[in-house]
C-alpha cells in the first residue's frame, strides 16, 4: 500500500501512509487509539475506500469494490470483534456465504464437503475442535482458530489480524502465537495489530508505527523494544500546549475539596479489580487508557447505568444508592456518554426536546409542559453553546457531530451538575467544535462542578486535565499530575 | 398538523366522498350515526394500544380482555347482582391491571411486549369461555342498570354516545401525549429507549404506565361494546379487535418501530376502517370480503406513503 490517503467527515483518518508486508513475514501494526490502524486495514480489506493511493499485490496494482473483492484476492482479516455466527457450526461459519452445493438447481448445501474441507484448515493450524460443533460452545480462542479457518479455506495469502489476544488467556495466546509462526513459515504474510507492546516484541519480524494517521516509523527485529515503540507512537509532543489555570484548590486541607469518592468499586467487566479513586471539587480529572480498560465500565458504575459488583460511591462523604441513570442525575452526577447516537441524542426528535429531557419536569405544572417556558431554556442552553442549527425544532440527526455533542452536554446544563463525566468527549468532533467543548469542560469545572474526562486521545488528556488517572485491564496504574503527565508516561501506564 | 395526518385525513375524506357518491344513504342520518358509534367504540381502544405502539411496544391482548370484561360485566350485574357502578369500577380496574401484569413482564423482566400480550390474548379468551362454561351472556331487561345502556346506545343531541365518549378520552389522551412531561417521555422511549435511560427517565414506570392505560381503555369500550351487542358469546366476542387497532394505529401515522404516531391519527385511522367496513355494506359487496377490502386499502395506502413520502422521511433506521 502506498501513499494511501482517507478522509471521513471532518477528519482526515491516513494522510499518505505507505505499507508493505511480504510472504513468510509478520509485521506488527501500532499506534494511539485512532491513529488510523483500523482504518488502513479497513480498506486493505476493501471495506472503505481510499481517496488517493494505491494498494499493489505481488506488484499489480488492484481496485477492490467490497471485502468479496479482498476475499478474491487472498486477503483474509479477522477484525477484533469476532465476526463467527454463534448458532452455526463451525464448517457453517467457515463456509458461510460462499456454501458449497450439490444437485445444483435444489442449491442443497454439500456438507460432506464442508466437513472435510474445514476439517483440513483446522488440522493445519493444529486446532482440534470438530467442524460440527456449534460456535457458541467454543472457547473465544477457538473461535479465534474458526475465523482463521475460513480465512485460509478461501486461500488468504495475507492475513490481518486485529487485537487478536484481547479476550485471550495466557496459554491460549501462546497457541495463536505457535499457528502464526507456523503460517508464516509456510509463506503467509501476516500483520499483526496490538496494542500488547510484547506481542509485537516477542512475534513481529517489522513493526510499523502510525501516529495521526501517518507514518511514524518502522523498526527492524533488532530494533523493537517497549521503549522505542512507546516513543514512536507519541511523537514528540508539545508541551507548551497547555493552557491550565493555576487554580489553588478550592478549600485548605483535606476532606473539604473531595466531591466525589470511588470506594473500592469493581466493575462487571473486571470482577476481580477494585478501583478507588477521589474527584476534587474544581477539577479535571482526566482518564486515560486504551479502549476495552475499563473506563467506560467505571463510568457507568458511577452514573448508576450499570450497578457495580461491589463497592461504594460517595457524594461529599455521602454514600449513594445508584439504581438507575435517574438516581445519579438526582444526586447530580451526570454522564455525557461515549455512544452519542445509541445512548447520547434521540436523533429524530427536536434540539429542544433532546435539551430539555432530563429537567422536563422543571418545565412543567401539574405534569403538563410549559411550552414557553421550555422553549425559552432550550433557546439559551443552544445559544450559550452556541449551538449551530437552523432552529431548536430541527431534529438533532440534521446536525453535525461536534453540535450533537453540544445537545448532549447541554441537557445537563441545567441542572447544574455536581459531578460531569464526559466519555470520549470529542470523538468524531471537529476542530472548532472541540475546542468549544473543552472550553465548556473547563469552565464547568471553575464553576465548582469535578469533571472527569476518559479519552483516547492522549494530548487531549494531557492537555486538559488537572490530573490524570491511567488505566490498564480494570486497575487504575497510575496517577499523574502537573508536569509528570507527559505523553510518555501515560502511554508507559496504559500498556502492560 | 403533520404531513402524515393530513395523508390520513385525505384518504378519509376521499373515501368518504367516493362511497357516499355510489350510495346517497351513506350520508343518511341513521348511517352516520351507526358508523359513529362504532368509530367511538373500536375508537377507545385503538388510541390505548396506539399508546403502547408508540413506545414501540405491541399489545395484542383487548380483544380478549373485551370477552373477558365483558362476560364478567353480565355476570357481576346479572348473576351477582352488584351494583352497576360498582360493577363498572371493577372492570376498569381489572383492566387496568391485566395492563399492569403487562408492563410488568415487559419493562422488569423485559419479555418480549409481542409474546406477552400474544399470551394474554390466549388466556384470556380462555378464561371467558371457562368462566362464562362457554355459554352467551347478556343483561337480560337490564332492570336496575337502565344508565349503563346508555353507555352503548344513547346520545347526546343526535351524537351517539360511544363517539362522545371517546372524543373525551381522545382528548385527554391528546393532552396526555403530546402535552405531558409522561407524553413527552413516552415518544423518547420509542425513538431511542436507551438515551431517555440515560437522560434519566424512569423509562420501566412509562412503559408500565403505557401497557396500564391500553388495558383500562380496552375496559372502558368492553363495558361499551357488551352493551353495544348486548350479547356476549365468549368465544368470538372481541375477536380481531387487537388487529383493528392496530391497523388504526399503524394506518393513522404510528410506526410498529416506536416513537411515532399521534391521538388524531389514530382516531382518523379507526374511523377508516368503519367507513370502509360500511363501504362493503353499503356497496354490496359480499360481507364475506370485508377483512379483504380493509387489508387492500390498507395495503394500498402504506405502499403510496412508501413510494410518495419516502423521499420526505429520513432514514431513523
Amino acid at each position: 500500500m502506498s501513499a494511501v490517503s482517507k478522509q471521513f467527515p471532518g477528519v482526515i483518518a491516513l494522510d499518505g501512509v505507505d505499507f508493505h508486508v511480504a510472504a513468510g513475514e509478520i509485521v506488527g501494526l501500532v499506534g494511539e487509539n485512532g491513529a488510523g490502524k483500523s482504518t488502513l486495514m479497513k480498506i486493505l480489506g476493501g471495506i472503505h475506500r481510499a481517496d488517493s493511493g494505491t494498494i499493489a499485490l505481488e506488484g499489480v496494482p488492484v481496485v477492490m469494490h467490497g471485502p468479496a473483492d479482498a476475499a478474491r484476492l487472498g486477503i483474509g482479516i479477522i477484525h477484533q470483534e469476532r465476526e463467527v455466527i454463534e448458532t452455526l457450526d463451525v464448517a457453517g461459519n467457515v463456509f458461510l456465504g460462499r456454501e458449497p452445493l450439490w444437485a445444483g438447481p435444489l442449491r442443497l448445501l454439500d456438507r460432506r464437503r464442508m466437513e472435510a474441507d474445514t476439517e483440513r484448515q483446522l488440522v493445519r493450524i493444529g486446532a482440534q475442535i470438530s467442524p460440527r460443533t456449534l460456535v457458541r460452545r467454543l472457547s473465544p480462542a477457538q473461535q479465534q482458530f474458526v475465523a482463521i479457518a475460513r480465512a485460509l479455506s478461501m486461500n488468504a495469502r495475507l492475513l490481518v489480524l486485529d487485537e487478536p489476544t484481547a479476550s485471550l488467556g495466557a496459554s491460549e495466546a501462546e497457541r495463536l502465537f505457535a499457528v502464526l509462526q507456523d503460517l508464516r513459515s509456510s509463506g503467509t504474510a501476516i500483520v499483526y495489530i496490538s496494542h500488547r507492546l510484547k506481542e509485537i516484541e516477542a512475534l513481529a519480524d517489522r513493526a510499523a508505527v502510525l501516529r495521526d494517521g501517518r507514518n511514524a516509523g518502522v523498526l527492524q527485529r533488532a530494533e523493537i523494544t517497549r521503549d522505542r515503540l512507546v516513543q514512536l507512537m507519541v511523537g514528540r509532543h508539545v508541551e507548551s500546549n497547555r493552557v491550565r489555570p493555576a487554580h489553588a484548590p478550592a478549600g485548605e486541607a483535606g476532606a473539604d475539596t473531595a466531591q466525589l469518592r470511588i470506594d473500592r468499586v469493581r466493575t462487571q467487566r473486571y470482577p476481580d479489580v477494585e478501583v478507588s479513586l477521589t474527584l476534587n471539587r474544581g477539577e479535571v480529572l482526566g482518564i486515560a487508557g486504551l479502549i476495552g480498560a475499563g473506563r467506560s465500565e467505571l463510568a457507568e458504575a458511577i452514573c448508576g447505568v450499570v450497578a457495580p459488583v461491589s463497592g461504594r460511591v460517595l457524594l461529599d462523604g455521602q454514600p449513594l444508592a445508584l439504581d438507575s441513570p435517574r438516581d445519579a442525575i438526582r444526586a447530580g452526577i451526570c454522564l455525557v456518554p461515549e455512544d452519542r447516537r445509541g445512548r447520547g441524542i434521540i436523533a429524530p426528535m427536536t434540539l429542544r426536546d433532546n435539551m430539555t429531557l432530563p429537567a422536563l419536569e422543571s418545565y412543567a405544572r401539574l405534569g403538563l409542559v410549559q411550552r414557553a417556558a421550555e422553549t425559552s431554556a432550550a433557546r439559551d442552553t443552544a445559544a450559550a453553546l452556541s449551538v449551530k442549527a437552523s432552529s431548536i425544532e430541527a431534529p438533532v440527526a440534521t446536525l453535525s457531530g461536534g453540535n450533537q455533542q453540544k445537545v448532549v452536554l447541554g441537557k445537563w446544563l441545567a441542572l447544574e451538575p455536581r459531578v460531569m463525566i464526559f466519555d470520549e468527549p470529542t470523538q468524531g468532533v471537529d476542530v472548532g467544535a472541540k475546542a468549544e467543548i473543552h472550553r465548556l469542560i473547563r469552565r464547568l469545572a471553575d464553576e465548582g462542578a469535578a469533571v472527569v474526562m476518559i479519552s483516547s486521545d492522549i494530548e487531549e488528556i494531557v492537555a486538559e486535565s488537572d490530573r490524570v488517572a491511567v488505566m490498564h485491564e480494570g486497575r487504575i496504574t497510575g496517577i499523574l499530575d502537573g508536569s509528570s503527565s507527559t505523553p510518555e508516561a501515560i502511554m508507559q501506564l496504559a500498556i502492560a | 398538523m403533520t404531513r402524515k395526518e393530513l395523508g390520513v385525513l385525505l384518504l378519509l375524506v376521499a373515501l368518504c366522498a367516493i362511497v357516499a357518491i355510489a350510495s346517497p344513504q351513506f350520508l343518511s342520518v341513521t348511517n352516520v350515526q351507526n358508523v359513529a358509534r362504532l368509530v367511538g367504540t373500536y375508537g377507545m381502544f385503538s388510541i390505548g394500544v396506539g399508546i403502547v405502539i408508540i413506545t414501540g411496544g405491541i399489545d395484542l391482548s383487548v380483544g380478549s380482555i373485551c370477552a373477558l370484561l365483558g362476560v364478567l360485566l353480565s355476570m357481576m350485574l346479572v348473576e351477582w347482582g352488584w351494583p352497576a357502578a360498582v360493577a363498572l369500577a371493577a372492570v376498569i380496574a381489572l383492566g387496568g391491571c391485566l395492563g399492569a401484569a403487562h408492563g410488568l413482564l415487559v419493562a422488569r423482566l423485559r419479555l418480549q411486549p409481542f409474546i406477552v400480550t400474544l399470551c394474554g390474548l390466549l388466556l384470556y379468551r380462555g378464561a371467558a369461555r371457562y368462566i362464562a362454561e362457554d355459554s352467551t351472556k347478556g343483561f337480560g331487561t337490564g332492570h336496575g342498570f337502565e344508565w349503563v345502556r346508555t353507555l352503548a346506545s344513547g346520545s347526546v343531541v343526535g351524537v351517539p354516545m360511544p363517539f362522545v365518549l371517546m372524543c373525551v378520552v381522545a382528548g385527554l389522551a391528546w393532552v396526555l401525549l403530546h402535552r405531558s412531561v409522561f407524553g413527552r417521555h413516552l415518544f423518547a422511549i420509542g425513538h431511542n429507549a436507551e438515551a431517555a435511560r440515560y437522560s434519566g427517565v424512569n423509562t420501566r414506570a412509562v412503559i408500565t404506565w403505557a401497557y396500564i392505560l391500553s388495558g383500562i381503555l380496552a375496559a372502558f369500550s368492553a363495558i361499551v361494546i357488551a352493551f353495544y351487542t348486548n350479547s356476549i358469546s365468549p368465544a368470538s366476542h372481541g375477536n380481531f379487535y387487537e388487529l383493528y387497532a392496530i391497523a388504526a394505529a399503524v394506518v393513522g401515522g404510528c410506526s410498529l418501530r416506536g416513537g411515532e404516531g399521534s391521538v388524531v391519527g389514530i382516531v382518523m385511522g379507526a374511523a377508516l376502517l368503519q367507513v370502509l367496513r360500511n363501504l362493503v355494506n353499503l356497496l354490496d359487496i359480499p360481507g364475506s370480503l370485508d377483512f379483504a377490502v380493509m387489508g387492500a386499502v390498507i395495503l394500498m395506502g402504506a405502499t403510496a406513503d412508501q413510494l410518495f413520502g419516502g423521499r420526505l422521511r429520513r432514514d431513523d433506521g
